[in-house]
Parts: C-alpha cells; structure tokens; sequence
C-alpha cells in the first residue's frame, strides 16, 4: 500500500481535540502514517480505533493509550504513562522506553512490546482464544502482581538491565492465573511466585515460539536478539486451570 | 455409612395410583433428583423445588413439600443455621447460592403507601387521557444557550448531550451470557425491541447473534473485560462499567466453571471449563479519577455516547455516587442490596450493603443539594417486584427501574437459587444445550412483553389516579408517599412523611 503520512504537532492541543484529529485522519481521509510531535500526556491515543495504521508519538503519550484499539500500529519513540494497550484487540505497540502501571489489562489479543521497565500490575487478566493470541514483552524489570488472574496469551520478562541490582520481578507473580504462559529470562525467587502458579520445563515449541517473538521484539527496538536469548528463560504456568474449585460448597 | 448429618431441603410426593409412568417428570429433572424403576423414585436430597416436574407432569401428580421434619424449636439456632453448619463442616467450603438475598430483612417497599386525588386536585383517566412513560436516560444541560441563525431563526449553541430515549421506565438489569442462557438473551433483546426500551448485556459480552439488537443493548465493561472490544462497545446505545453489583458489593464475578463451555470459553475468551472470575476491582480503576479516566476511554472509543456506572449500594452511598456523578457518569445504576446474582458467596450476598429504597432516597438528595442531579439519571435496581416497586422507587428520586429476576420469573425460573449449580431446569441459567433447547425466545419474549406491558398499564393506572399524565411529575416527588410503620429515622432518610401527616 501506497505512504499516506500526516504529521500533526499535538502541542498544545487538548485531547479530544487531538484524538478526532488522529481518527479523521486514518478513518476519514485514509492516512495510513500519523506522525505526533511534541505529545505531552494527551490521552487515549488511538482508542477504538478499527483499522490498521501506523501512529507514530514523539513524546510522552497521556494514560489509556491504544484503548480497546484493534489494528493500528503505536510507536512510541519516548516513555508511557499507565494502561497502555487497556482491553486492546488487535494491532501492536512499541515503546522506545520505559511503561508504567496496568499495561495490556484485559488484552485480548495483538502485541505490546517495552524496551525498558514496567510498573504494577501489567498483563492483569490478558486473553488469548485459539488463534487470537496476546503478547507482552518487557525489556526491564516489573513491579508486583505480573501476570495477575492471566487467561490466556503470552507475557515475557527479559530483564535486560544486567547492572539493574532490583528482582526482575516483584510479588504475587502470576497470582489467580488460570491459562497462558509467563516466560521470564534468567531467575525467580520462588517466594515470588502466586499460589495458582508453578515453574515447569522450557521446552522445543516453547523455545520456538520465543525465539519467533523475541526475533520480531529485538527488530521493532533495535535490540541484541543474541544477547536477549544468551540466558536462559523460565517458564510459570498456571498448576491448576480451576484454581477455586475447592473453594465452594453448593 | 451415612453420607451426610444433612437431612433434605424438600420432599418430593408422587401420587403413585395416578401416576401413568410417562417419565416426562425424569426426563425434566437435571438435578437427577427423579429415577425410574417400575415407579418414579425421588432422591429427596438432589430436589431443588425448581418445580420443572410439577409443572410438566401430565397428572398433576406431583407435590414438592419444604422437608416437613421438624427441628427442635429454636429462634436463635434457627434450621438453616444448623444445616449450614453441617455442610460446612463437611466441605470447608464457602457456600455459594444463586438469586438474590432472602434473610427477612424489612422490605420498604410493602412499607410505602401512595397518594391519590379527592375532590380538590382532579385524577385522570388514563384509559381516556393520554399518559406519558417517555424516559430520557442521561446528562441534561444546566440551561440552554441559543444563538440566532442568519434568516433569523433560533438554535441551540451547543448540540446537548445524548440521552437514551426509553418508551418506558423500566429496563432490564444486567445478567451475564455466561450466568444465563442466549435464548434469555435473545428473548429479552427481542421483548426490549418491542417495548422501546433496552436491556443490559452483563458482563460477558455480546454473542454475535444479538448484535442487530445493538440499540437496544447497554453493554458493559467490567473488571473482567470479558468480551469488551471497540466493535461491542459501539453497537450498544450506551455503555455501562460495572463496579458493583447488589448481591455481592465489593467482589468481583463469579461464573462457576460448569457453565464455561465452547460458546462462552469464545466469547469471554478463557479456558473452557476455568471458573470465570472477574477481579474485585477494575484494577484501572482505584479512585474517582481512574473512574473518569475509563469513562471517558470509552466516551472517545464510542462518539460520545452516554456511560452508565453501576454500583452496589453500600454505606456513605451517597458521596459514592456524588462522585461518580463528577467523574462524569451519565447514568447512576443503583444495585440494592436484594439484587439478584448468578453464583456469590452467600455470606456477602446476605449480609452486605443496604437496603435500595434508602439508598435511592439519599443518592436523589445529595445529588439534587449539590446541584449536581440533571448530570445523571438514576437507574434502581435490585429487587423490583412489582409495578408497585416500580413506582415508588420512581416516587423516591429514581428516572428507570431495572429489573432482572423479575423478567427471569417471568419466563419461567422459580427462584430456587441454583444458578450457579449451571442445571437451571428451565433452560435461564444454564448453558448444557439440552436445557438451553427448553427456552423458547419467542415465547418468552411474548412473556417479558406480556409483563412490560401490565406494568406499564399499572403504572399509567396508579398516575391517573394521583392526578399525574407523564411520569416525569412523579420522578422524586416523596410528598406523593406515606410510611406505615416505620421508625422516624427511616422516614427521615426517605423524606416521606408518616402515614396519617
Ligand atoms: S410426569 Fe407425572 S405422570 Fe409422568 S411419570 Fe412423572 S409423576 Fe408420573
Ligand atoms: S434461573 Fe433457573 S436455576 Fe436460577 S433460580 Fe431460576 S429456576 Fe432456579
């Protein structure tokens, strides 16, 4: 398909504003590249949006970014703030930085790729049916609750901060899961891991299905696919697909 | 051995001598509570009262009794003490149930009498005289700016906010596909169609099927995003986020994993079989302003349609919802504390939060003292019975009631409390396809309208008398009630004067 690109200077200009903007553009006038300058916390960029495209944000996007979008493209040549990729479908984002709370929450499907950290509670409830699958990758480190009541789809942590002296992850990994898998690159102290969850055995299809993701991650962030694979990953799964069926009496 | 110190809830008397052994009663039992062998043996101890046999059985032969053994009296060990400490003590489990709470609370309602005219003030006839039950759900402006039009004609400055138009002012509440069957689904998207008003989708998603009926749905985004993508969220008419639901504030969804097949597994997109549990928070949402945050997510996903947020109604309910109000909700729907529910903790579900028509009564006024209450309409919910429920719960502040066990009653349940139990005899609560197969939707959505349409004629009927022609005058209008026997704190809360004043 032929280049459609419309660059917008978002300073200065209120979110609604903003967003109508970036929708007429793709939506109405079939721009297929909006380049955003100077952004600076302006939220719900490509919210809903039902259409590929590629959204490009020089800047630190607002909160809610990629809401409930499926299919548009999101780079993010900078940080970001909360709820990236909240309840997301379909499409991908790529952030050059460092992401805070609550991303992919009840993700049902495309990608969110972190060069850098991420904050509290990320994943929470992520989806995946057959073939629509949900992937998170995260460069860095993570807070607590990784991976929390995770239905389906892929969380990976890599942890790439060699020098970085925090855990890779914080508590209550993967607490309430009941399908999916989390994949974290080098070690987990066990204390960390919820009571729903166990670490089991990597094996050929799990290494293939990473190296196809971790090719593609290291792409989109000009990252050392080598030195992401030269450790070895860990892989947690839920022990129990109904983790609260002894809980009840009828 | 004995299996268990529990004796059975119910018993179940068959008629032998009349009986004609058609098995029709065996075939209908899911809780395979009914056997055959050369006669119908009942298993007293699966008997639910679900009455499926009672009423199927060609002979009418066929008699549920509550288990008439008596237990030593005692006011304070009452039986159901008793019998759930047994079964706990056999299971360690929390009990879960089905419906909503049935402690003998006292009920308000049966406590609130209406006005009517005599002599001074005329009533109308609203078998002659036309009546008005036209709602709009949603924002009303503070005033109306105008500017002149160039060939002089006058316009309104600023297109208002987008409101619900409901023929109605009764909706139906928010169950789940999931909790309950497509064929309910379909029959109250059908029964909404026809009567100009909408139903709620609950929590899990819409089924592909229904999406025609798009503007007749309020869909729902809750913690659990089950089947909440940008495409749901635009066909229905309005969306509502899900905080807290009557029967069980403060806890998330719970849909026991029985009913978790292919279709559902597909919708809400998790493992077959898995127990679907939605978080007990919105885990985007941990103050008023994360709340502003997510409504307005899906204001920009939507075009700015209205966004309703339910809530349970629980103590200091009334700085809730103010709150909620200025985070920007369009539409407060007010859960009380007897709405029903698909599976909770029985616990919660019996002793937590309060009573709707205090709740309705306090919500109404704080709204309107700080000037706040044309930002959002009321819709209350949990337990309206009657159209009698119906109109003094508009009488105390509310624009719409909602109703769900109602219209479940309506086609069918019994309310035996089993919903979680995935068997539900007749075909609401249930997603085994055998049972599904039992629940016409057409016949049922002539039912739900049947309903809709007695209500609202007993509505129109209970207006005329108080000298009303639209439902409009009667929204908050305490002076039109009267308590009997209530204590003075109640009516003061209520600000409904004692009966006789
Ligand atoms: S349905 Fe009635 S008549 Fe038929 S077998 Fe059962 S009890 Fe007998
Ligand atoms: S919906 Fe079905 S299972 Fe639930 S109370 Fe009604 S009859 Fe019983």
């Amino acid at each position: 398909m032929d280049e459609k690109k419309l660059v917008i200077d978002a300073h200065d200009i209120y979110y609604k504003e903003l967003n109508e903007m970036v929708r007429d553009a793709i939506l109405n006038k079939d721009y297929n590249i909006v380049e955003l300058d100077n952004v600076n916390g302006q939220r719900y960029i490509g919210d809903a949006i039902e259409k590929e495209a590629t959204i490009i944000i020089n800047g630190v996007p607002g909160n809610d970014l990629g809401a409930f979008m499926s299919g548009p493209t999101i780079i993010v040549n900078d940080n970001v703030q909360d709820a990236v990729g909240n309840t997301m479908s379909l499409g991908k984002i790529v952030v050059h930085g460092q992401a805070s709370d609550v991303i992919g929450y009840g993700m049902r499907g495309g990608k969110i790729f972190i060069k850098g950290d991420v904050g509290y509670r990320v994943g929470i409830h992520m989806k995946a049916y057959k073939e629509r699958m949900s992937y998170i990758v995260a460069g860095g480190n993570a807070g607590d609750f990784f991976g929390e009541y995770m239905a389906g789809g892929i969380l990976v942590l890599l942890g790439l901060e060699e020098e970085d002296e925090r855990p890779i992850v914080g508590d209550y990994l993967g607490t309430g899961m009941h399908g999916g898998i989390i994949y974290v690159r080098g070690e987990v102290n066990k204390k960390k891991l919820g009571k729903e969850v166990g670490i089991v055995d990597m094996t050929d299809a799990d290494m293939k299905e990473l190296e196809k993701l971790l090719k593609e991650y290291a792409a989109d962030l000009d990252l050392d696919y080598e030195n992401i694979m030269s450790k070895p990953f860990l892989k947690i799964i839920p022990v129990s697909h109904r983790p609260y069926g002894r809980l009840y009496a009828y | 051995m004995r299996r268990s110190y529990l004796i059975p809830e119910f018993v179940v008397d068959i008629e032998h001598t009349n009986c004609r052994r058609c098995k029709r009663c065996v075939m209908n039992c899911s809780y395979e509570a009914l056997s055959f062998e050369n006669k119908v043996v009942p298993d007293n101890f699966k008997c639910v009262a679900c009455h499926r046999c009672v009423v199927y059985c060609p002979e009418q032969v066929i008699t549920v009794r509550k288990n008439p053994t008596d237990f030593k009296g005692s006011a304070n060990w009452t039986d159901r003490h008793r019998l759930d400490i047994w079964k706990q003590a056999e299971t360690g489990s929390i009990l879960l149930t089905g419906m909503g709470n049935d402690l003998p609370y006292e009920i308000i309602f049966d406590h609130l009498v209406l006005d009517a005219c005599q002599v001074t003030n005329p009533s109308i006839d609203p078998l002659r005289e036309p009546m008005e039950l036209r709602t709009y759900l949603g924002k009303k402006p503070d005033s109306l700016e105008f500017v002149e039009t160039p060939d002089g004609k006058l316009k309104l400055k600023e297109k208002p906010p987008k409101n619900l138009k409901l023929e109605i002012p009764i909706v139906f509440a928010p169950m789940s596909y999931g909790a309950i069957s497509l064929n309910s689904h379909k029959a109250m998207a059908m029964a909404a169609k026809e009567m100009g008003t909408v139903m709620h989708t609950g929590e899990g998603g819409l089924h592909e099927e229904l999406y025609d009926y798009g503007q007749y749905t309020i869909t729902q985004c809750a913690s659990g995003r089950f089947g909440v993508h940008a495409d749901y969220l635009k066909r229905g008419i309005a969306v509502d986020i899900k905080i807290g639901q009557g029967a069980k504030p403060g806890i998330g969804g719970h849909l026991p994993g029985e009913k978790v097949g292919l279709d559902i597994s597909k919708t809400r997109m998790i493992p077959m079989g898995t127990d679907a549990l939605s978080p007990a928070p919105h885990h985007d949402i941990y103050s008023i302003e994360d709340l502003r945050q997510l409504i307005f997510a899906i204001k920009e996903a939507t075009g700015y349609k209205p966004v309703s947020v339910k809530i349970a109604t629980v103590h200091n309910i009334a700085a809730i919802a103010s709150g909620v109000v200025r985070a920007g909700a369009d539409i407060v729907y007010l859960d009380g504390f007897r709405g029903g529910t698909g599976a909770a903790p029985r616990i919660v579900r019996d002793h937590v939060g309060i009573p709707l028509e205090l709740a309705l009564a306090s919500v109404d006024d704080r709204l309107r003292q700080e000037g706040i209450r044309n930002h959002a309409s009321l819709i209350a919910a949990g337990s309206i019975r009657s159209a009698a429920d119906a109109i003094k719960a508009i009488a105390l502040g509310a624009d719409a009631v909602a109703i769900g066990t109602g219209a479940l009653i309506a086609i069918g349940c019994r309310v035996c409390q089993t919903c979680h139990m995935g068997r539900c005899a007749w075909g609401i609560a249930t997603q085994r396809p055998e049972l599904t197969r039992r629940l016409d939707p057409e016949i049922a959505a002539e039912r739900l309208i049947n309903l809709l349409r007695a209500w609202s004629l007993e509505i129109k009927e209970v207006l005329g008398s108080l000298g009303l022609n639209a439902i409009e005058s009667l929204r908050g209008s305490r002076e039109r009630l009267r308590g009997i026997g209530l204590d003075s704190q109640t009516l003061d809360i209520l600000a409904v004067k004692a009966a006789g004043k």
